[in-house]
C-alpha cells in the first residue's frame, strides 16, 4: 500500500507527527515494533525542567538559553513559534483529557517518590497537584499496590524545596474485595472503569479529609473513564483531587496513547504494531518506499515522506554493540554525540554526565538527519523524538516536550518541504 | 530447536507493557500475566516443564508479542511452555478432541442434522460439559452437511486464467462452505482460476492445546498438499487468518519446523484480504462495486494482527460506495480458538470478550465483520448480531449474490445468520 507519509515509531513523537499529518489530509501509516514510552511515562509534557542543576520556572524563557549553549539540541531545530504552536495543538487534540498548563510557567507536580517535578502541561486529573500554591496535602495509597507509598511521598514532599511551604500527610486505604495479592495499576484502573470503585473511594475519604486539604491519589482512576471518575471525585467530595503519576505501567500515559491512536484511526490512518521497519528503497537522496518486515517477509510501502521516531537506546532506535559501536537501526543514519573510539564511553556513576547521553541523529532545521557535512541524507526523511541527538532528556526533563515539539515540527516540514530553513531558534 | 524464541527473553526490560495489554490477566487471577509467565518464569524452566501450571491459562492471543517494544516472543515462549507442561501430564481427552477439527468434522458431517440437534440441545450440552468438559454455553457452529471440498468438486470455473490455490481451512469446509463459495466467486470475478487442493487441519488447535508432536504431523501433511502449488508459483490464499498465520510463521517459530516445503508455502501464503489489496495496489482489482448502504463495525482478530499486514479488509471495504466501516479498538474477543470452549475457561473468555461485545452493541448495527471464524462465532454468541467475513461484504457489493454466475452460489446457499 502506498502512503503520503510513513511514520516509524508509535511513541509520543511518532503519534504527534502522524496525527498532525492525518488531520492535514495525508494518508499515513504508522509502523512500530511495539508500543512506545507513553505506557511508561507519566503523561505530562515536560518541555524543560532543569537547566543544569537549577529548576526551570519558565521553559519559555530558558529554552533559548539552552539552545544557545548547546548547538545540536533538538529545540534548536524547532522553528520559532512552533513550540508554542505544538503545545496549543496538542492541548486541542487531547481535549478530552483536558491538559492544563502553559509554556510560560512550569507546574510542579509530586512524583510517586515525593519529588516535585516540573512539567509544562499535565492532564487535568493531575494538574491539581501543583505544589507551587502551597497548602495542605493528603496523599492516599492503596495497601498492596506496588511502588506507591503515601508515607514516602508525604515525607519527601514535606522536605522538598518549594516556593511556598506545604504540609503533607499520608493515608492508606484497603481496596475492597481484592481477588489477588499482586495488584497492578492496570487492574485497579480496570476496576474503577467497571466496578464502581469510585463510590467506595468517595465513602472512604469523605470523613477523613479536611475541606482545605488537597487529595493526591495514584493515577489509576480508570483507563477508559479516568477523566470522568476524577471529575466525579472532585464534585462529590468537594475537595481538590489530583492523580499522582505512578511507576510503570502509566495508566495516564495509556489514556494519552488511546486518545491519540483513536484520533488517528478516526482520521483514517493505519497503525501496525509488532512489525519492524528495516530499510528503504531510495533514488539518490530520496526515499521512495519503506521496507517493513512482517510475519513472512518484507513489504515495501511507497511513500512521499518518512518520519523517523523510533526512539533512542532504550527503544532500539539506536543500538550499541559490545565493541562500543553505535548504529541507527532502520536507515543506518550517521550519528552525533558518539565519543571517539579511544575515549571513555561510560562514566562510573549512574547519574554522572554520561558521554553517550546525547547520542542520536543530528538534523538540519527541517529535522532532516544530516551527514558529517551537514547535508540531509534523504530530502524527505525527518526525525522526531528520542532518536534526536544533542539532548539529555532525563536530566533536562525535556523528553516529552521534545517529542511533541519535534513531532509537530517534523509534520510541518513534511507538509511544507519547500519552506525556507528557519535559522532563528525558539525565542 | 530455533532458540531465538527463548533467547528473546533476554531483551525483556520489565517495562510491563505486555501486562497492560493481556486480556486474560485483566479478568482472572488464574493467569498472572504474560511477563511473569513468559520471560520471567522461562528463565527458571530450563529443560524441564514449567513448575507453574498457570501458563495453561494463557489464551495464546499473541497481543503481548505484538505490543512488546523489545521484540520478546512472549506468546511463543508461553506456547512452548504449555506444550512442555502437557507433555509431562498428558493432554486430556477433551483437548485432544477439540483440537482435531478434521476428525470432528468428518464425524459430524454425515450425521449433520443429528449432530446439530445435539450441539444445540441443552440437556446434551449439559451432559457433554459434565463428561467431556466443554462448556454448555460455548459457541458451537453447525455442521453444513455438504463440505466445501465436495461442493467445489462440481464447480466449473474459468479455464484460461491465472490460478490461485485456495486454503479454505476446516471452518469453511465443515461449517461455512458458503463462505468458501463467496471467496471463489470473488476471486473468479477478478479473473482467477481457483484451485482447491486437498487439505487437512493446519495443526494450530493441537499446538494451542499443547500437543506439539501431533501438530507437527498435521502441518507437515497440509504443507505437502500445498507445496506443489507454491512450487508452481501460485499464490496460496486463505480466509482463515489464524490458520494462515500458522503456515506463515507459527509452525516454524513455535513448533520449530525446519522444512523446505513449509518455507515455500510460508512465502506463498496470503491472507485473503491481503491478497486482494495487493491486487488493488497493482490496479488489478475490479472495482465495479454497487452501493452497500450499511454501517458495520469491524474487529481485526488478534491472530489477524499477528500477520503484521495492517487491516487490509478496511482498505478494501473503503472502496465500496456507501459502506461505512467502524474500526473497533479491542484486541481480543476471548475465544482464542478452542480456549473459550473449555468449561474452566468459558467465563474468562466471555469476560475478555465483553468489551468487544459492548462496543459492537453500542454501534447499533445488527451486522459485524471479522476475519476469523471462531471469533465470528464468539461475537455472534456474545452480541446476537450476525458476524460475517469481510469478503461477504465485498461479494455483496460486487452484486455476486444476485448474479450467481459462478454457478456455485444459489439462493438457498445464501449466508444464514451464524449460529448462536
Amino acid at each position: 500500500m502506498s502512503y503520503d507519509t510513513v511514520v516509524v515509531g508509535a511513541g509520543l513523537a511518532g503519534l504527534t507527527a502522524a496525527l498532525r499529518l492525518t488531520e492535514q489530509g495525508q494518508r499515513v501509516l504508522v509502523v512500530a515494533r511495539g508500543v512506545g514510552a507513553t505506557h511508561l511515562a507519566p503523561a505530562t509534557v515536560d518541555v524543560l525542567g532543569y537547566a543544569g542543576d537549577a529548576r526551570v520556572e519558565s521553559p519559555a524563557s530558558d529554552v533559548a538559553a539552552l539552545v544557545a549553549s548547546s548547538r545540536d539540541h533538538p529545540y534548536g531545530h524547532v522553528p520559532a513559534g512552533d513550540l508554542t504552536a505544538a503545545l496549543d495543538w496538542f492541548r486541542a487534540r487531547t481535549e478530552a483529557l483536558g491538559y492544563a498548563g502553559r509554556l510560560e510557567e512550569n507546574l510542579l507536580l509530586p512524583t510517586a517518590l515525593g519529588v516535585p517535578k516540573p512539567s509544562a502541561l499535565a492532564p487535568r486529573t493531575m494538574s491539581g497537584g501543583d505544589l507551587r500554591m502551597g497548602g495542605r496535602f493528603v496523599f492516599v495509597g492503596f495497601r498492596g499496590f506496588k511502588d506507591f507509598h503515601p508515607t514516602l511521598i508525604a515525607d519527601n514532599i514535606a522536605r522538598a524545596r518549594l516556593p511556598t511551604p506545604i504540609s503533607a500527610r499520608a493515608l492508606e486505604l484497603v481496596l475492597p474485595a481484592q481477588r489477588r495479592v499482586d495488584m497492578s495499576g492496570r487492574l485497579i484502573a480496570g476496576q474503577f472503569d467497571t466496578e464502581n470503585l469510585s463510590e467506595w473511594l468517595i465513602n472512604a475519604l469523605r470523613n477523613r479529609v479536611d475541606p482545605d486539604e488537597r487529595i493526591g491519589v495514584p493515577a489509576v482512576l480508570g483507563l477508559r473513564r479516568g477523566d470522568e471518575i476524577w471529575q466525579e471525585l472532585e464534585t462529590r467530595l468537594e475537595r481538590k483531587v489530583f492523580e499522582v503519576a505512578t511507576l510503570p505501567p502509566s495508566i495516564a500515559g495509556i489514556r494519552l496513547f488511546d486518545a491519540l491512536t483513536n484520533a488517528l484511526r478516526a482520521g483514517g490512518a493505519r497503525i501496525v504494531l509488532g512489525v519492524r521497519a528495516v530499510g528503504a528503497r531510495t533514488t539518490r537522496a530520496r526515499i521512495d518506499a519503506v521496507d517493513v518486515a512482517n510475519a513472512t517477509g518484507t513489504v515495501s510501502h511507497p511513500t512521499g515522506a518518512v518520519v523517523l521516531a523510533s526512539g533512542g537506546f532504550a527503544s532500539g532506535g539506536i543500538e550499541l554493540d559490545s565493541f562500543g559501536a553505535a548504529r541507527e537501526t532502520v536507515f543506518d543514519l550517521p550519528l552525533i554525540g558518539i565519543p571517539e573510539a579511544d575515549r571513555v564511553r561510560f562514566a562510573p556513576g549512574y547519574f554522572d554526565a554520561q558521554p553517550l547521553a546525547g547520542a542520536g541523529v543530528g538534523t538540519d532545521d527541517l529535522l532532516r538527519p544530516v551527514d558529517s557535512e551537514g547535508s540531509p541524507v534523504f530530502t524527505n526523511l525527518h526525525a522526531a523524538g528520542a532518536i534526536l541527538g544533542g539532548a539529555v532528556p532525563w536530566k533536562e526533563k525535556s523528553g516529552t516536550g521534545i517529542s511533541v515539539a519535534t513531532g509537530y515540527a517534523a509534520a510541518r516540514a513534511v507538509l511544507a518541504p519547500a519552506a525556507p530553513a528557519v535559522a532563528e531558534s525558539v525565542p | 530447536m530455533n532458540d531465538f524464541i527463548r533467547d528473546s527473553l533476554d531483551h525483556c526490560v520489565k517495562c510491563t507493557i505486555c501486562e497492560t495489554y493481556c486480556p486474560v490477566s485483566q479478568v482472572t487471577p488464574l493467569f498472572p500475566g504474560p511477563k511473569y509467565v513468559g520471560p520471567q518464569a522461562e528463565r527458571y524452566r530450563g529443560a524441564g516443564p514449567s513448575a507453574d501450571a498457570s501458563v495453561d491459562y494463557c489464551s495464546g492471543c499473541g497481543i503481548c508479542t505484538q505490543v512488546c517494544p523489545q521484540d520478546v516472543k512472549i506468546a511463543e515462549i508461553n506456547s512452548r511452555a504449555r506444550a512442555k507442561l502437557w507433555e509431562k501430564r498428558g493432554v486430556p481427552l477433551r483437548n485432544q478432541m477439540i483440537a482435531r477439527p478434521t476428525v470432528v468434522g468428518r464425524l459430524g458431517t454425515p450425521v449433520a442434522p443429528l449432530a446439530n440437534w445435539a450441539l444445540h440441545n441443552r440437556a446434551v450440552r449439559g451432559a457433554v460439559q459434565r463428561v467431556v468438559g466443554i462448556h454448555r454455553d460455548a459457541p458451537m457452529p453447525s455442521f453444513a452437511g455438504r463440505t466445501f471440498q465436495r461442493r467445489s468438486r462440481s464447480h466449473r470455473g474459468p479455464v484460461d486464467a491465472p490460478a490461485v490455490a485456495y486454503f479454505h481451512g476446516c471452518g469453511t469446509n465443515y461449517y461455512e462452505p458458503v463462505l468458501g463459495e463467496m471467496v471463489v466467486a470473488v476471486l473468479e470475478h477478478n479473473g482467477f482460476r481457483v484451485i482447491v487442493p486437498q487439505q487437512d487441519c493446519c495443526g494450530l488447535p493441537l499446538q494451542s492445546n499443547g500437543n506439539f508432536p501431533a501438530a507437527r504431523t498435521y502441518v507437515r501433511r497440509l504443507v505437502d498438499h500445498l507445496a506443489p502449488h507454491a512450487r508452481a508459483g501460485l499464490p496460496i490464499v486463505s480466509n482463515s487468518t489464524s490458520c494462515g498465520l500458522m503456515l506463515k510463521r507459527e509452525a516454524h517459530e513455535i513448533l520449530g519446523i525446519e522444512d523446505d516445503n513449509l518455507k515455500l508455502v510460508s512465502e506463498s501464503m496470503f491472507d485473503l484480504c491481503e491478497f486482494l489489496l495487493r491486487l488493488h495496489e497493482r490496479g488489478a482489482l475490479r472495482t465495479d462495486f454497487g452501493s452497500l448502504p450499511l454501517t458495520v463495525p469491524y474487529h481485526a482478530p488478534c491472530q489477524q494482527r499477528g500477520h503484521g499486514i495492517g487491516k487490509p479488509a478496511l482498505d478494501l471495504l473503503a472502496l465500496v460506495p456507501d459502506l461505512h466501516m467502524i474500526e473497533l479498538d479491542v484486541d481480543c474477543c476471548g475465544i482464542a480458538g478452542t480456549y473459550g470452549l473449555k468449561k474452566e475457561k468459558y467465563e474468562i473468555s466471555m469476560a475478555v470478550g465483553k468489551r468487544l461485545f459492548d462496543d459492537i452493541t453500542a454501534t447499533g448495527s445488527d451486522l459485524a465483520a471479522c476475519d476469523s471464524e471462531t471469533c465470528r462465532w464468539q461475537i455472534a454468541h456474545g452480541t446476537g448480531v450476525t458476524a460475517v467475513h469481510p469478503i461477504e461484504l465485498l461479494y455483496r457489493a460486487y452484486g455476486l449474490d444476485r448474479r450467481t454466475r459462478s454457478g456455485l452460489v444459489t439462493a438457498e446457499a445464501q449466508p444464514t445468520p451464524v449460529n448462536r
